[in-house]
């Protein structure tokens, strides 16, 4: 340990992800790529709009969500943004140990979110006979929310395998920017989660 | 094995180059194809169904397959030189595109010989490309493998921008940025807005047709209407990402055998911009017979013929550059000064169907099909060409011969010209474009043989680009750093072909066309930004390969999971989705031994450095 422990204290600057040039890089190209990935979910969500009201005799937004049970999906997720946060501001400490402790926190968050997620599929899929081919509306929610989960679930294991890196290698500038830059996805798959809600859950009870 | 682990930037480049050629080589073979069974009326050379699929594949193969990998490869060979580093952001990241993209390409064109191809167009219309009407398999390769390649197209998107953004040589600010350099940044900008648009389309049109999804069904309460702006909210914006690098070619290739600065740099960097910005916005001009009311009509009418503002611009700079100039026709700029008044053309009747009701009558004749041809090949492909030329030294420490280039030049405009001027009138006439023949005695006939020998005539001059580049291979290697003479821009003032990390010393940069200026000053070469240092390299690597192999075996597993086949074991390992399964392994796999052993690279030292310098 003394020598990673010289390595967090001594040599390593304040923000050690954007220490090199490899780092600026990571980050400047993942905010990119963020942009990239705002299309696909603002198409997916254009998609949403234009097919909300065609549920083909199927059953209707109205008689499918609880507003509860997402409500507290969405507290779920928020927290874990801000567990992440407090994750990188550990790194920026260089406080390794609770830097992977705030990663778990998040990752655990994630996962209960992801549970909560596939219980609601499930049960619209089995109680409510609403699956994948019922109507054009059942289509795009799936789609709109099965993408933003599967983002969740690669979220939980790219973090996982962050965090065992951790283990292995410390926090240095080469891990660095891989734990901002995960964090920055976490956020922006958050965010992706409150427009979600707005849009599909809320405007799907009232609208 | 050296080029399957590569992550040198101008060996991916001839990958790429590779790759789009013989791509390029099978749209070619369908167009004459096309063109020869449209040679007489009521000719039976293919039959109907073939038709279609031959022309959904030329076009989707051209646009996807053909020219993007070539514009990519001019990027690959040119940027990092041009902006002076010593390789992109993100090397691994480029092999990787071009194996993604290379596997989406061939999992396309596996089509052929596995049950059918695509035969819905390139623009894939629902309800057309529904398993109703099109229950084959074909669509399925056109999603899947589009998907994939479109993958790798993304991932050099991003790449060429942080590239672009962060390593550029000291001196050198956005606005002394070779004009290449500037229409690529903008381009691969453009991938990264238009590309996600066209995955969500494509992954919604694979679940209506593998999962039984609804989006497009009207019978479960999708809508048509929603492709055509899907893919159009991305294919509009497509047409104008192959475009803005043959305009920057133009930029480079003008000024140089011109002896004179491009005029009005300033002018073509917003002019660039602006195009892109209104490429956006513009998309469903191609929708205006879909019935989407007068008010949209008339506004996409107007944001549509507004390109031709900036777009006139850049051409009136052009020719002010050439104005003056003491102008060389080398075969580099015969294909650029060929291309201005084709691109003219081209864009003249792009007003002309911009405008909605004008637009009723051309909608769906050969009248379109000129003028698409016009910008995507005459424009577009002569741009390819005059870089190519332009280039090839750089590239391959070769000179191309230069009889060879001018000839293809002449068989390739005159040919093309041939081809598609008279099909304007074709469509004027009433001919319609997607049908596989045509009654005799309407006026057609004539024509339709010009235009057919056209084609022969344009694939004779790319058959002698062909010639002129195995004839160069067998040359010796090594022409100047400068070969042309009156190089402006970074490329020109490092070896033919460049080594592998490119400027010994990144150089510094004191304006606008940086060897130029130099030249200018009296100097013979640039000045050195850093000391002579060690050199940090990153690894060959062979993960890039075996992750695309791995999203390739998934998406044949996930197109054929619903196929019941003779063999038993082929229906359980496809039906259960293990092959899908298989494939992610592999991909997901690479990613955590990528992600779990770091590559730290290797360096160059100072000494290797001098004595190759010595050698040179």
């Amino acid at each position: 340990m003394s020598s990673s422990h010289a390595q967090t204290n001594g040599a390593l600057p304040h923000e050690p992800e954007k220490a090199t040039l490899e780092g600026r890089n990571k980050v400047l190209a993942f905010w990119l790529f963020l942009g990239g990935e705002a299309v696909l979910f603002g198409t997916l969500f254009a998609t949403f709009l234009a097919l909300r009201n065609q549920t083909n005799e199927g059953p209707t937004a109205n008689e499918l969500f609880q507003l509860p049970m997402t409500a507290a999906m969405t507290l779920i997720l928020l927290v874990s943004s801000l567990t992440s946060v407090f994750a990188v501001q550990a790194m920026h400490r260089h406080k390794v140990a609770a830097l992977r402790v705030w990663l778990m926190v998040t990752v655990l968050l994630g996962l209960c979110f992801l549970g909560g997620e596939i219980y609601e599929f499930y049960e619209y899929v089995h109680a409510e006979k609403f699956g994948m081919t019922t109507s054009a509306f059942s289509s795009a929610f799936y789609t709109l929310v099965g993408f933003h989960g599967a983002h969740v679930a690669f979220g939980v294991l790219w973090i996982s395998i962050l965090i065992g890196q951790l283990y292995k290698k410390n926090l240095t500038v080469v891990t660095a920017p891989k734990v901002y830059v995960s964090a920055m996805y976490w956020h922006f798959i958050d965010v992706v989660w409150v427009f979600i809600f707005t849009v599909v859950y809320l405007l799907g009870k009232v609208g | 094995m050296d080029w399957l682990t590569t992550v040198d930037h101008k060996k991916i480049a001839i990958l790429y180059l590779l790759a789009g050629g013989l791509f390029f080589g099978i749209g070619g073979i369908e167009a004459v194809l096309i063109r020869l069974q449209l040679i007489k009326p009521m000719n039976d050379f293919v039959s109907a169904q073939t038709f279609n699929e031959l022309i959904t594949m030329h076009g989707t193969t051209m646009i996807f397959l053909g020219v993007m990998p070539v514009i990519f490869a001019l990027m690959n060979a040119v940027i990092p030189l041009q902006i002076g580093a010593r390789d992109v952001a993100f090397p691994f990241l480029n092999s990787l595109g071009f194996w993604t993209f290379l596997f989406g390409g061939l999992l396309l064109n596996l089509s052929w010989i596995m049950g059918g191809a695509p035969d819905a167009g390139w623009t894939a219309y629902t309800p057309l490309s529904s398993t109703t009407y099109s229950p084959n398999h074909g669509v399925d390769f056109y999603t899947v493998g589009l998907q994939i390649a479109g993958l790798g197209t993304l991932i050099g998107g991003i790449n060429f921008l942080a590239t672009i953004i962060t390593m550029r040589a000291p001196g050198m600010s956005f606005m002394r940025m070779p004009m290449f350099t500037w229409t690529s940044f903008i381009t691969s900008a453009m991938i990264l807005f238009a590309f996600p648009a066209v995955t969500v389309g494509l992954v919604l049109l694979s679940f209506d047709r593998i999962l039984g999804a609804n989006f497009f069904e009207v019978a479960g309460g999708g809508s048509p209407v929603l492709w055509q702006h899907i893919f159009w909210i991305f294919g509009h914006p497509e047409v104008y990402i192959l475009i803005l690098p043959a305009f920057g070619v133009i930029s480079e290739v003008i000024p140089t055998f011109s002896r004179k600065r491009l005029f009005g740099y300033s002018s073509m960097v917003f002019a660039t911009i602006l195009i892109a910005f209104l490429g956006f916005m513009v998309w469903a001009h191609h929708m205006f017979t879909t019935g989407l009311g007068p008010v949209a009509n008339a506004l996409f009418s107007i944001a549509t013929m507004l390109i031709a503002v900036p777009t006139g611009i850049k051409i009136f700079n052009w020719l002010f550059t050439m104005w003056g100039g003491q102008i060389r026709f080398t075969s580099p700029n015969l294909f650029a000064i060929g291309f201005i008044p084709t691109f003219v053309m081209g864009g003249v009747t792009g007003v002309m169907l911009a405008s909605a009701p004008a637009d009723y009558q051309f909608h769906d004749t050969y009248f379109v099909v000129a003028h698409f041809h016009y910008v995507i090949v005459g424009a577009l492909v002569s741009g390819l060409l005059s870089g190519l030329h332009y280039w090839w030294p750089k590239m391959f420490g070769r000179m191309l011969n230069e009889t060879l280039g001018k000839l293809s030049f002449w068989f390739f405009i005159i040919g093309f010209h041939m081809t598609f001027f008279v099909q304007h009138f074709l469509g004027l006439m009433g001919m319609q474009r997607r049908v596989f023949t045509y009654l005799p005695n309407q006026q057609f006939d004539t024509l339709n043989l010009v235009s057919t020998i056209g084609a022969i005539l344009m694939g004779t001059g790319v058959l002698i680009f062909l010639i002129n580049a195995f004839v160069t291979a067998a040359k010796p290697k090594g022409v100047a750093d400068d070969p042309w003479e009156d190089g402006r821009t970074l490329e020109w003032t490092i070896p033919s072909p460049p080594p592998e990390y490119n400027f010994k010393q990144i150089p510094l940069v004191r304006g606008i066309d940086a060897l130029w200026k130099e030249k200018m000053a009296g100097n013979k070469s640039m000045t050195p930004a850093e000391p002579l240092g060690p050199i940090h390299m990153p690894s060959p690597t062979i993960l890039p390969f075996v992750m695309s192999v791995g999203i390739f075996i998934a998406g044949l597993g996930f197109m054929f999971s619903k196929e019941q086949f003779s063999n038993s074991f082929m229906s359980f390992i496809f039906n259960n989705w293990i092959v899908v399964i298989i494939g992610l392994v592999i991909t997901f796999g690479s990613m955590l031994l990528r992600s779990l052993y770091d590559d730290h690279g290797w360096h160059i030292e100072v000494e290797e450095l001098e004595e190759e310098g010595v050698k040179a």
